[in-house]
C-alpha cells in the first residue's frame, strides 16, 4: 500500500479542466518528483491533496485513510505538510515563533501551554540549526531574505513531524548554492524517514534528488518511474516539446 | 541593562502601576475624579477584551457594543427577576451575565465567522443593530424604549463610585491576565498566525475556526461583564445608550491608538482617550462640535500613527539602537509587549 | 390583498433608492476594498446640501442635483486623496475607522449648521398621486424611482461601455494586475469614491423627499446599506440592486402584514438566512487567498 494514493481525481474550474482523472502513488520513504509542462495541473493537485480545494471526482488516500473531504488543518494533523510556490511564512512573527505555530496536538493543555516552554522550543531551535538559520531565530519573518524564508517555511512544516511533505517548487527563485543546501536538507530528512513529493521545473534538481518521477500533462499522469526512464519516455518528450 | 534586569524592571513597573491603580480612590476621592476613573478603567477592560479578538486575530468586530448592551440587560433582568437587593450582591451575578454573553457570542460567532474578514465586520455591525432592535421592541422583556432599572445601591454620597471602580479594575485585571496568558500560549500564536496569513495557518494545522470562535467568545464574555457593571453603575439603561455604536467604536479606536495586538497598547489607548473623551463631552457636549472635535482627533491619530503608539515608539527606539551599532546577532525584536 | 400589493409596489419604489445608495457603497468596496461606514452620513450630507439649495433657491428638489452631484463628486475625490490614500498597513480596519470618523465629523458639522431638528425636502407636487389598481402612488416616489433608474443606468453605462469603466472593473477584479497593464489605480480609486459620493447625493435627494431626516439618521441608514451589500455580495453591483429590492419589499410587506415594529428586523433575518446558505452573498465570489 503506497503512502499516498491518488485515484481518478478530477477538478474543473468553470470550463477549464485542471486535473483530469489523475492517478498517482507516492511510496513510503521515497523522494518523488512531480513534473510536467506549465498548466499541467501540478499545483492544483497539491491543493486538492492538502484540502485547500474540493475535488470533483476521485479519491485521495493517505496511510490507507480517505482524506479527500478533510480540511487543510486536519490533513496536516494527519501527517501531510506542504510548502507554497511563493514561500509563505508569518511576517509579523519571529522565525522562532513561526516554528512554534504548527499544531501537533489539539488538547486543551497543549494549546494553553506556553509556546516558548518545554521541548517544543528546543526542537524548533534544533531544526533551525539543522537548516542553518538559527542565527535569525529572533528576527521577524518579514525581515528575512527570500532564501531564509524558504528554509524557515520548510522548517516550520517539519515541526509536526509529518510523514509526507509536498514541496511546491523548492528551487524557485533560489541561487545554486542555496539549492545544493536545500537538496542536502531534503536528503537528510528523507534519511530520517520523511517522504517527499516535489513539484519542480528544474530538471537537474529533480533528476539528482528524486528516487522516482511522475509526469503530468493536461491534468493526467502520462508517465511514472525511475528518473532516467522517464526522461527518455517519448510521451514525456512529446508533452514538453510538442502539442 | 541586561535582559534580566529589564524584565525585572518591567515587572516592578507593572506592579507599581497596579498598586497605583488600587490607590486611586484613596488618593483622589472626589466623585468627579472617581467617575472619570470608573469610565477609564471600564474602557481599559473593554479595549483589552476587544483586542483579544480584533488585535490578535485581525478580525475586526464593530458590533461589540451589542455584547456590552446584552451584558447590561442580562444583569439587569436577572436582578429584577430574582429580586436581588441592592448592595454588593448584584456584583456576584456579573460573571453569570458574562456567561450568558459568552453563549450569545457562541451563536453569533459560529455564524459570523463563516465569512471572511470584510463580511465579518459588517455582520457584526448587523448583529449589533439587531440586538438594539430587540432591546427596543421586546418591551415586555426589556422595558423597550422606556428603559430598564437596576436596584439602587445603599451606599451613597461621595463613596458611591468607589465599589464600581474596583469592580471595573477587577474586570480589567482579569482581562489583562487572560490576554497575557493567551499571548504567551500556543493558542495565542495560532491567533496571530491567523492574522498574518489565515490559509497558511490552516496549512500548518491551526484549527482556525475553533480558534477564532474561542477568541470571539472570550472577548465577548469580558465585554458582557463590563456592560453588566456599567448598567449597575448608571442604575438605568436605555437601548440606544447601552447598545451604542460609539462605545463599540471607541474601544476599537483605543486599541488602534495604543497598538493593535499588543498587551499594553489597549491600556495606553484607553488611558489617553477616555479622559480626553470625557473632557470633550463635558466642555463641548452641548454643541454638536463635540462630534467634530472627536472625529478630528480620531483622524489625526489614525493618519499620523497608523500602527499605534507602542509599535511606532518601539520601532523608533530600536531604530535608534541599531544605528548606534550593537552586534548584528542581537537583532532587536520589534514586537512590543 | 391590495394592501400587500401596495406594500410591494412601495417596496420596489423605495428599493430603488436604496439600490442607488447601496450601489455606490458596493462600488467603493469593489474598487478600494474598503467598507465605507460613512456612506450613510454622505447620503445625509447630500440630503442636507439639497435642502440648503432648495431652501435658498426655491427650485425643485430634484433639480438641486445639478449642483449637489458635481459638488459631492469633487468632495469625494478630495476625501479619498486626503484621508484614504495615505492608509497603507492594516488598510481594511483603519479605513473603517477613518470613514467612521468622517461620518461623525459630518454629523457634527451638519448638527452645528442645521440643528438636530428633523427636516424634509418638499416638492410642490408632494401630495399628488395617481391611481394604480386599488391604491395610489405618489408622484414623488415615482420620480425618485425613475431618477434612481436613470443614474443606475448611467453607472452601468460608464462601467460597461467606457474605457475608464473598464479600468474600474479591472481594478475591482485584480488591483495588481490592473496596475501591471497600466491602469492608474490611484486615480481609479479617487474617481470611484467620487462616483460613490455622487450616487449618495442622488440617493440623498430621494431619501430626503421621502423621509424626515436629521444628522443622526445616518446610523439607521448605514446599517441597512451594509446589510444590503453583504446580502448582494460585496462588490457586486447587480447584487446590491437585487438585495435592495428584496429587502425593501420584504420590509414593507412585513410592515403591513405583521407590524411596522418588526419590519426592520426582517432585514436582518433575511441576511442571516441567506448567509447561512451562501456566506458570500447572492452574487459574491467565494474568495480564497492566493494558493
Amino acid at each position: 500500500m503506497s503512502l499516498l494514493q491518488v485515484e481518478g481525481v478530477s477538478k474543473k474550474f468553470g470550463g477549464v479542466v485542471a486535473v483530469d482523472e489523475c492517478s498517482l502513488a507516492v511510496e513510503d520513504r521515497s523522494i518523488t518528483g512531480l513534473i510536467g509542462p506549465n498548466g499541467s495541473g501540478k499545483t492544483t493537485l497539491f491543493n486538492l491533496v492538502t484540502g485547500f480545494i474540493p475535488k470533483d471526482t476521485g479519491t485521495v488516500t493517505f496511510r490507507s485513510r480517505r482524506i479527500d473531504r478533510l480540511g487543510p488543518d486536519r490533513i496536516y494533523e494527519l501527517g501531510i505538510g506542504r510548502t507554497f510556490q511563493l514561500a509563505r511564512i508569518f511576517p509579523r512573527l519571529t522565525a522562532l515563533e513561526n516554528m512554534l505555530v504548527p499544531v501537533r496536538r489539539r488538547g486543551l493543555r497543549a494549546l494553553l501551554s506556553g509556546a516558548s516552554w518545554g521541548s517544543e522550543r528546543a526542537r524548533a531551535m534544533e531544526m533551525l540549526e539543522f537548516l542553518e538559520i538559527a542565527h535569525v531565530a529572533n528576527k521577524l519573518g518579514g525581515a528575512l531574505s527570500y532564501g531564509q524564508r524558504k528554509l524557515l517555511e520548510l522548517g516550520a512544516v517539519m515541526m509536526a513531524e509529518p510523514g509526507l511533505v509536498l514541496l511546491d517548487e523548492p528551487a524557485g527563485g533560489v541561487n545554486p548554492a542555496l539549492l545544493e543546501r536545500i537538496a542536502d536538507h531534503i536528503r537528510k530528512l528523507n534519511d530520517r524517514g520523511i517522504t517527499f513529493l516535489i513539484v519542480e521545473h528544474n530538471m537537474g534538481f529533480v533528476m539528482n534528488l528524486c528516487t522516482n518521477v511522475v509526469v503530468l500533462h493536461r491534468g493526467r499522469t502520462i508517465a511514472s518511474g525511475a528518473p532516467e526512464a522517464v526522461r527518455q519516455d517519448p510521451a514525456v518528450l512529446d508533452a514538453y516539446l510538442g502539442a | 541593562m541586561t535582559p534580566q534586569q529589564m524584565k525585572l524592571a518591567r515587572w516592578l513597573g507593572l506592579a507599581g502601576l497596579f498598586v497605583l491603580a488600587l490607590l486611586v480612590p484613596i488618593i483622589a476621592p472626589d466623585p468627579a475624579t472617581t467617575n472619570i476613573a470608573v469610565f477609564t478603567m471600564m474602557y481599559v477592560g473593554l479595549a483589552t477584551a476587544w483586542n483579544i479578538m480584533g488585535g490578535y486575530t485581525g478580525y475586526v468586530s464593530l458590533g461589540h457594543a451589542g455584547f456590552f448592551g446584552f451584558g447590561s440587560y442580562a444583569l439587569g433582568l436577572m436582578l429584577a427577576h430574582l429580586g436581588v437587593k441592592a448592595g454588593y450582591g448584584p456584583f456576584l451575578f456579573v460573571p453569570i451575565a458574562g456567561l450568558l454573553t459568552a453563549v450569545l457570542a457562541l451563536g453569533i460567532g459560529w455564524f459570523a465567522l463563516r465569512t471572511r474578514a470584510a463580511t465579518f465586520v459588517i455582520v457584526t455591525i448587523a448583529f449589533m443593530f439587531m440586538l438594539q432592535l430587540l432591546a427596543e421592541n421586546l418591551v415586555g422583556l426589556t422595558g423597550g424604549g422606556g428603559g430598564l432599572s437596576f436596584p439602587v445601591p445603599t451606599w451613597g454620597g461621595d463613596f458611591f463610585n468607589t465599589p464600581f471602580y474596583y469592580a471595573m479594575l477587577a474586570l480589567a485585571s482579569i482581562g489583562l491576565l487572560v490576554s497575557w496568558v493567551i499571548r504567551h500560549s500556543k493558542f495565542g500564536l495560532g491567533l496571530l498566525a491567523i492574522r498574518d496569513d489565515e490559509d497558511k495557518a490552516l496549512a500548518v494545522g491551526v484549527p482556525t475556526r475553533a480558534f477564532k470562535l474561542t477568541a470571539f467568545v472570550i472577548s465577548a464574555c469580558l465585554v458582557g461583564m463590563i456592560g453588566g457593571v456599567y448598567g449597575y453603575y448608571v442604575t438605568y439603561i436605555y437601548p440606544q445608550f447601552v447598545v451604542d455604536p460609539l462605545i463599540g467604536i471607541s474601544m476599537v479606536l483605543m486599541v488602534f491608538l495604543g497598538g493593535l495586538g499588543t498587551i499594553s497598547g489597549p491600556v495606553l489607548g484607553a488611558l489617553i482617550l477616555e479622559p480626553a473623551q470625557l473632557w470633550l463631552a463635558y466642555n463641548y457636549g452641548a454643541s454638536r462640535l463635540y462630534l467634530v472635535l472627536y472625529a478630528a482627533v480620531f483622524l489625526v491619530v489614525i493618519l499620523l500613527m497608523p500602527r499605534g503608539i507602542l509599535p511606532s515608539v518601539s520601532e523608533l527606539i530600536s531604530r535608534r539602537r541599531t544605528s548606534a551599532g550593537p552586534p548584528a546577532t542581537a537583532a532587536a525584536r520589534t514586537v512590543p509587549r | 390583498m391590495t394592501l400587500v400589493l401596495e406594500a410591494a409596489v412601495l417596496g420596489v419604489l423605495t428599493g430603488g433608492v436604496y439600490a442607488l445608495m447601496a450601489s455606490g457603497l458596493t462600488l467603493i468596496f469593489g474598487v478600494m476594498r474598503i467598507i465605507n461606514v460613512g456612506h450613510g452620513a454622505l447620503v445625509v450630507l447630500g440630503a442636507y446640501l439639497s435642502f440648503a439649495v432648495w431652501r435658498s433657491l426655491h427650485i425643485d428638489p430634484f433639480v438641486t442635483l445639478l449642483l449637489t452631484m458635481p459638488a459631492m463628486f469633487g468632495l469625494g475625490v478630495v476625501l479619498e486623496m486626503v484621508f484614504i490614500r495615505p492608509l497603507k498597513s492594516d488598510r481594511d480596519a483603519l479605513s473603517v475607522l477613518v470613514t467612521y470618523a468622517l461620518a461623525l465629523g459630518i454629523e457634527g458639522v451638519l448638527g452645528y449648521f442645521f440643528t438636530t431638528n428633523y427636516v424634509q425636502l418638499h416638492a410642490w407636487y408632494d401630495t399628488a398621486s395617481f391611481p394604480v389598481g386599488g391604491f395610489r402612488v405618489t408622484y414623488v416616489y415615482l420620480i425618485g424611482f425613475l431618477l434612481c433608474l436613470l443614474i443606475l443606468g448611467a453607472l452601468f453605462f460608464i462601467l460597461y461601455r467606457t474605457t475608464f469603466g473598464a479600468s474600474i472593473r479591472a481594478t475591482m477584479l485584480n488591483r495588481t494586475a490592473a496596475q501591471l497593464i497600466g491602469v492608474d489605480v490611484d486615480r481609479v480609486s479617487a474617481v470611484a469614491f467620487g462616483i460613490g459620493m455622487a450616487t449618495a447625493a442622488a440617493g440623498g435627494v430621494v431619501f430626503g423627499i421621502t423621509n424626515a431626516f436629521n444628522p443622526g439618521s445616518h446610523y439607521d441608514l448605514i446599517s441597512r446599506l451594509l446589510t444590503i451589500i453583504v446580502l448582494g455580495g460585496l462588490g457586486s453591483l447587480r447584487g446590491a440592486i437585487i438585495a435592495a429590492l428584496v429587502m425593501l419589499v420584504s420590509e414593507d410587506i412585513t410592515s403591513v402584514v405583521i407590524s411596522p415594529v418588526w419590519a426592520s428586523f426582517v432585514f436582518f433575518v433575511i441576511l442571516v438566512v441567506v448567509l447561512l446558505v451562501r456566506p458570500q452573498g447572492l452574487y459574491g465570489v467565494r474568495v480564497r487567498d492566493r494558493i
